[in-house]
């Protein structure tokens, strides 16, 4: 067996991975590994080959094998170390990884620091208890992405998707250009979860119906499916007795959702926030877990990649500065509160500040809103605001806070509420790098 | 699926035909492995262990609950001392994890006692009354409400499709064949015995026919003109949880039984799964494995009088088993119509503990029959060992993929299954020839993604090890088809299926 040390290894080569290696050999880590079980770098960017990505990072709409490949071309040039075709097995707490793969078998890696990279992957019918038979011909949307960009082959002719999720929405468009009919796109709630330039483009763009407020309550077909049952919601998303119909399909796409992968983290005592389902991180993207840090979906679920490198910079960097010492010791944080109108909020907590005049934080909503105000309370006092012409659960809220807004205060949450008549814009949120 | 010439595939002639390739039919075929007789199995799905015996709850039931004197009675209780020996030989995953019959009131309690005597009359030695506390203790996640339980130290639990692959390899390693998608349609009786049976693959002459055909044995019955008994099919649908919440329950955990049935269970899996179900519907349809919401409804909030935090964000997966009612026992012995067949028929639960005791009564009624027993001086009771990368330690991990890179590829990132593995599953006598084949097989698949990840890489896998095209892989069945040509392709080539 053979033994490696690094001074930051990444875990995960999607963009999130491949980011964070490069944030962490600018801030000073000598030794970056990058370790990622398919065949090449660029996870799911590198079936994903559609247009849409890099207009923030590049000013530039890329495809993801686009994108995929500037960052390619850069973690070649910083010298970083990537191992292919390696699956990791286990992260244990003081930095030591076990990985395998075919040709180089078993090999341990101890490291300073680590970055959870892994990505997400997708809910399936199971989680969503989907009745009826259990027939061929029902996947979710990612599965088939690969099948028909990657390997050229398609799940079906009479395609129906459920969930309008961003994969399930470039799914229809995808599927359509492949000359199959997309007859429906069902979704359970009463607002879509993809983008609103999906919608437009994948499904306006091809006449493909959006039923909202409508779920399956039926899969039919013993060998391959040959149709489902639908029904209208109540507001309790229970299907209405008597407004149900059947559709005929020969293939079920299914886009309900992204789950962060954190299975490596769960073995040990990764804390874990129950909302997003990623770890909770500071600031620095930091984890309760000395020495692992986590960016991009494996945090949370984030809709623009352009994010997600700018996550991982973050997380990339941190980690160097652990790995040389230079990141100080914390032992208490404070947290942040997702409050009124707001899921989630990451960073879920903060350490005293490390540098920079501001800081970053993600955040979704709870439900649509037209005209809407975004605030931070301190202690009590809105300290900060911003407005937004509209708001959806499907779009990230980014808001970089000046430190000096946040000050001492011990109680700190985000809210968000219908804009007051004349909305008056305060604190527009920046560009810049914030952490 | 590509196939060789149904004449390869078939012999003209056996000793005995068995007719039906679930646990009962594959134990009995390796129990008449035992002998020297041409001993053939025929299974119309493309694999075996895909009727009642891939969807049950996998439990080596302690054998209390059945009527002392009855088939049910006597082959839990010997199948399951059986599964001790044969697990060990054959491979099957088991765990002794013991059970727990809990009450809720003094009514229970009662009948709680009354389970106990029984159990001791049908031979159970060990089986003890908890009081409330030493429940608790012991299963920290039930319901306080709860006043006591049977704990019954022998129940284990097992991989119910291992024990079918299990039995089915260790037949065909000792001569037994056993023919695939291959459907009995006609059973010919001359002078009220049994000549041969028609299939969809051709014509088989033979003396001895079992009758193992699940939900199906009331229509084979009548194939050979023998109407004592018929089938009611009941079905049991069931909620199954990652492993990430599998410390749930340590035992298998029933509530009171009632007249109708054994109650909503919360049990672990041997793979470190729990699940919950099943309920109990009779259903029209023979083949109806329809989950419902009626029916998940019911399974929920029957397990939650026992556990009243349902991990139900980790459900994986939800499916359907269907039991063969021919009464309140089992259909087991010679027919009574029809000379040469035999019945190991309406074999519903605790048809999978009972099942080498089943092929011990079969092979006894053979010979009582006619037929010859003659020892197969070859038999070997053992299946060799198939590594299994997530057991091993780093040591072995890393002779194994020295002397097999494939094992050092992981395919199903949830389970933890190596390219290699898969391959072996493949090839292994009755090896998988479907999706669902290697799921079932090697559990590529069978975790929290369900596939999703692992579907595209084990698809591709399998049409290399067959030989066949991406497009001729199937889920389960023959027109499971998973993926099409892309349209390009299609327009060039019209026919293709
Ligand atoms: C919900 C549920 C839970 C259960 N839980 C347990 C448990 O915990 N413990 C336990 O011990 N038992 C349990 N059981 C019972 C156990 O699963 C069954 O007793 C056992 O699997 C029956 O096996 P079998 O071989 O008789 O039937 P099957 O597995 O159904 O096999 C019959 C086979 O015959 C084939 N066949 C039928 N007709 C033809 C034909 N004409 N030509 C060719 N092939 C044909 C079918 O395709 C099928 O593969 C449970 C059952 C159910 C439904």
């Amino acid at each position: 067996m053979h033994e490696f040390h690094y001074d930051v290894v990444t875990i995960g080569g999607g963009p999130a991975g491949m980011a964070a290696a490069l944030s962490a050999k600018d801030a000073g880590a000598k030794q970056v590994l990058i370790i990622e079980r398919d065949r090449e770098l660029g996870g799911i960017l590198q079936q994903c080959i559609h247009n849409g990505f890099g207009l923030r990072r590049f000013d530039k709409e890329l495809t993801g094998p686009g994108y995929a490949h500037r960052y390619i071309e850069m973690v070649k040039q910083a010298g970083i170390d990537v191992w292919l075709d390696s699956t990791v097995l286990s992260a244990d707490p003081g930095g030591i990884i076990t990985s395998v793969s075919p040709d180089k078998g078993m090999r341990v890696v101890t490291c300073a620091a680590t970055v959870y990279s892994m990505g997400c992957r997708e809910r399936t019918r199971g989680a969503i208890r989907i009745p009826g038979s259990r027939p061929a011909g029902v996947l979710t949307a990612g599965a088939a992405q690969r099948m028909v960009n990657m390997e050229g082959y398609s799940p079906g002719r009479n395609v129906v998707i459920v969930g309008s999720g961003d994969i399930g929405l470039i799914m229809a468009r995808r599927m359509s250009l492949e000359g199959a009919h997309v007859k429906a796109v069902f979704e359970i709630m009463p607002y879509s979860n993809g983008l609103n330039r999906n919608i437009v483009q994948c499904l306006e763009d091809f006449d493909i119906p959006l039923h909202l407020s409508h779920s399956v309550v039926a899969v039919h077909g013993e060998d391959h499916v040959t149709g489902i049952t639908v029904a209208k919601v109540d507001a309790k998303l229970n299907p209405i007795a008597g407004t149900e119909f059947d559709m005929d399909c020969d293939c079920l796409l299914l886009s309900v959702g992204l789950i962060p992968e954190n299975e490596l983290g769960r073995a040990h005592a990764l804390e874990i926030d129950p909302v997003t389902g990623g770890a909770v991180v500071d600031q620095f993207r930091r984890t309760n877990m000395s020495g692992f840090f986590a960016a991009g979906n494996v945090l949370h679920v984030h809709d623009l990649v352009d994010w997600v490198s700018q996550e991982a910079e973050i997380a990339g960097r941190s980690a160097a500065l652990h790995a040389l010492g230079k990141l100080p010791k914390v032992n208490v944080f404070r947290s942040v509160a997702a409050g009124d109108g707001i899921r989630y909020v990451v960073p879920q907590k903060l350490s005293p500040p490390g540098g920079r005049p501001t800081v970053r934080f993600f955040m979704r909503a709870t439900q649509p809103m037209g005209a809407s105000v975004v605030q931070l309370h301190a202690d009590g006092q809105i300290v900060w605001e911003s407005n937004h012409p509209v708001v959806k659960p499907s779009e990230m809220i980014v808001a970089d806070i000046p430190w000096k807004k946040i000050g001492a205060a011990r109680e700190i949450s985000f809210t968000v509420a219908p804009a007051p008549e004349e909305p008056e814009s305060r604190d527009a949120p920046q560009a810049e790098e914030a952490l | 699926m590509l196939e060789a010439s149904a004449s390869d595939r078939l012999p003209t002639q056996a000793d005995v035909v068995v007719i039906g390739g679930g646990v009962v039919g594959c134990a009995i075929a390796r129990e008449l492995s035992r002998y020297r007789l041409s001993v053939v199995v025929l299974e119309r799905a493309p694999d075996v262990a895909m009727g009642t015996s891939k969807a049950n709850s996998g439990i080596l039931h302690a054998g209390f609950d059945a009527e002392p004197g009855t088939w049910k009675a006597r082959l839990n209780v010997r199948g399951a001392r059986l599964y001790r020996e044969i697990s060990e030989d054959l491979g099957i995953p088991r765990r002794r994890v013991g059970s727990l019959v809990v009450a809720q009131d003094a009514d229970q309690l009662a009948t709680l006692e009354e389970l106990r005597l029984r159990g001791i009359e049908n031979g159970l030695t060990g089986l003890a009354l908890w009081g409330r506390d030493e429940l608790l203790a012991h299963e920290p996640n039930l319901s306080p409400e709860l006043v006591g339980a049977l704990w019954a130290p022998m129940a284990a639990i097992v991989c119910p499709f291992t024990a079918t692959f299990a039995f089915a390899e260790n037949a065909i390693r000792n001569g037994a064949r056993i023919v695939t998608e291959c459907a009995v349609t006609g059973i010919e009786v001359v002078d009220n015995r049994v000549t041969a049976v028609k299939t969809s693959l051709g014509r088989i002459a033979t003396s001895y026919v079992v009758n193992a055909a699940g939900v199906h044995s009331g229509e084979v019955a009548l194939m050979a003109g023998d109407d004592s008994f018929t089938i009611t099919p009941r079905r049991g649908e069931y909620v199954l949880f990652d492993h990430s919440v599998g410390d749930l329950v340590r035992s298998v955990v029933f509530p009171t039984p009632t007249k109708l049935s054994k109650g909503i269970l919360v049990a672990p899996t041997v793979h470190g799964n729990v699940f919950i179900g099943p309920n109990a519907s009779d259903i029209e349809d023979l083949e109806d494995h329809e989950t419902t919401r009626h029916g998940f409804a019911e399974i929920i909030s029957g397990a939650r009088r026992v556990v009243p935090n349902l991990p139900l964000g980790n459900a994986i997966t939800e499916f359907a088993g269907i039991r063969a009612v021919a009464g309140k026992d089992f259909v087991i012995g010679l027919s009574p119509v029809t000379g040469g067949l035999v019945h190991a028929a309406g074999i519903q639960s605790p048809g999978l503990t009972a099942a080498p005791a089943i092929a011990e009564t079969i092979v006894e009624y053979l010979g009582e029959a006619g037929l010859k027993l003659v020892p197969n001086p070859a038999f070997t009771p053992i299946n060799p060992v198939r590594p299994k990368f997530v057991d091993m330690s780093i040591g072995e991990r890393a002779r194994l993929i020295a002397a097999d890179p494939l094992y050092g590829r992981i395919i199903c990132r949830c389970e933890s299954i190596t390219e290699g593995e898969i391959v072996a599953a493949i090839q292994a006598p009755c090896g998988a020839r479907t999706m669902d084949g290697v799921k079932r097989r090697v559990r590529a698949g069978m975790g929290r993604c369900q596939g999703g990840f692992c579907g595209p890489r084990v698809t591709a896998i399998i049409a290399r090890e067959l030989g066949v095209a991406v497009t001729e892989v199937c889920k389960d069945s023959a027109g499971s088809w998973l993926y099409l040509p892309r349209s390009e392709t299609v327009s060039a080539e019209p026919n293709h299926a």
